[in-house]
């Protein structure tokens, strides 16, 4: 079968990302203002690489040093029974405790919601943070479940069946974000 | 990536293959180090232990690994079952399989019933022991054991001593170990050691001490007391002084050298008390890394979903 034509657009190259993150960064640094018993947990993969950087930006610009931790979600997947393949493990490490603390968990794009639901069920597996709060690179809508995000680095208006890609050196050795959308049906 | 439906033997499996499962084991450890020890992704799936022959490690190591992934699992043994009053393994396992199980965990005295077995179910079959054939589980918790310490397979020299021709840890561990680029000796008396055994690509030494020479893993075999009733060696004694692991002897090996075995061990005769509880015995990681082990087998054998996450 051929492959539908797609059409990929770059939203952002390598200093806007810079710049968004920068924001996001700086908002939760506003945010938090007073509260030094926060951290932060990327989602794996994309999250943890944002999560790192977000911690080193609040470090340059504001002496703060916020511990980072790394959450794995995918034995908690609601579509888990769906055939196909066992998605590749990249494992949780948290090396801090959660209890009492503020988390702030760490996604690349925001989308159906699904991803944040299996989050906070893996991160109360942990302990009981006093609050989980949630910041996105990217807000491209649709969600399928009642969560939002509380620092948002960028809105998108999407469609349905576009894909968003949001690529980091750390993970894919390239700097961009991406909005691929699919032929008009 | 899909190991396969069922685990019936390592042979079969590629380096790929073992690596991914290897890998996914060690993401699982860290499970068992939380206050709440389970993760809900087999959550509604049944699992039936079938063990027709007795098995108190691998049998609770599986059923551990099972209750982490939130899996719901029956235990069912010969010793309490239908099989005393005459039912063939088939039936009985058709029987099962009306009850609608995802997968099967199942040892049996005879080489190959694992593999007939999976002809008949819908769900998965993982070998937890069939006869002489194979222990794939095993193997992969061995290997699980010694990538952590030797931080790989490349090149490293590795000894198997003790009954070679009634172990199926042997099998399963020589294709593994094989097949990630190890050199395997296996010793022992002349006796228990199989004729072609060398055709699975491994060096054959009878005398103990010549094998011990520069190896990097030591893996000790039980021997099994119930075996000496056929006169494969004279006596206990005698064995412990020919193919005994002890401190003196274990100096001939490789300087970083560990020491395993697969257990239960028996202190006195295949090994000295001295070098089971020695610094570099690593026998007990092998049982903590079978946990970690069974839980990426059946996460991967009876995992689904997308590959990426769909955010």
């Amino acid at each position: 079968m051929k492959k539908p034509e797609t059409r990929r657009k770059e939203i952002l190259d390598a200093a806007g990302i810079q710049r968004s993150l920068g924001r996001l960064a700086l908002e939760i640094f506003e945010r938090q203002a007073g509260n030094r018993d926060f951290a932060l947990i990327g989602i794996q993969k994309r999250g943890v690489p944002l999560a790192k950087r977000i911690a080193k930006k609040l470090k340059e610009m504001e002496k703060l040093d916020v511990k980072v931790g790394a959450l794995d979600i995918n034995l908690y997947r609601d579509d888990f029974s769906t055939v196909g393949t066992a998605p590749v493990l990249r494992g949780t490490s948290v090396p801090f405790s959660v209890e009492d603390k503020t988390i702030i968990l760490v996604d690349d794009v925001l989308f159906t919601g699904r991803t944040i639901r299996a989050a906070l069920d893996a991160i109360v597996d942990l302990g009981r943070p006093r609050k989980v709060e949630l910041a996105v690179f990217v807000d491209r809508g649709h969600r399928e479940l009642p969560i939002q995000a509380d620092y948002v680095g960028l809105s998108l208006n999407t469609r349905r069946d576009d894909n968003v890609e949001l690529m980091l050196e750390e993970t894919d050795q390239k700097e961009a974000l991406i909005l691929e959308s699919g032929e008009k049906k | 990536m899909k190991i396969g439906k069922h685990l019936i033997g390592i042979r079969g499996l590629s380096k790929a293959d073992i690596t991914h499962i290897l890998d996914t084991a060690e993401k699982m450890k860290e499970i068992s180090d939380r206050p709440i020890k389970k993760v809900p992704a087999l959550r509604g799936k049944l699992i039936v232990n079938l063990f027709f022959e007795n098995s108190t490690r691998t049998r609770s190591s599986f059923e551990i690994a099972e209750k982490r992934l939130s899996a719901d699992s029956l235990n069912f043994s010969a010793s309490t079952s239908a099989v005393q009053k005459g039912e063939t393994l088939l039936d009985t396992v058709l029987n099962i399989e009306r009850m609608q199980p995802d997968a099967y965990v199942m040892r049996h005295a005879s080489p190959g019933s694992c593999k007939f077995i999976s002809n008949y179910v819908k769900g998965s079959v993982i070998n937890a022991g069939d006869g002489a054939h194979e222990h794939p589980t095993q193997a992969l918790l061995d290997a699980m054991t010694i990538r952590e310490k030797k931080g790989g397979f490349e090149g490293l020299d590795i000894l198997i001593c003790g009954d070679i021709t009634h172990s199926r840890v042997v099998r399963s561990n020589i294709h593994l170990l094989k097949t990630m680029g190890a050199n395997v000796t296996v010793a022992g008396p002349a006796t228990m050691i199989p004729p072609h055994i060398d055709k699975m690509g491994v060096k054959v030494e009878t005398n103990f001490d010549r094998a011990l020479k520069g190896k990097d893993v030591v893996m000790m075999l039980r021997i099994q007391l119930e075996r000496q009733t056929k006169n494969l060696f004279p006596s206990m004694k005698e064995y412990y002084l020919t193919y005994g692991l002890t401190e003196e002897r274990f100096k001939l090996a490789a300087k970083d050298a560990i020491v395993m075995h697969p257990g239960p061990i028996n202190r006195g005769v295949e090994i000295s008390s001295e070098m089971a509880d020695c610094r570099e015995s690593v026998i007990l990681d092998q049982v903590e890394n079978g946990v970690s082990v069974r839980m990426a087998v059946l996460y991967l054998l009876m995992g689904g979903g997308e590959d990426e996450a769909s955010n």
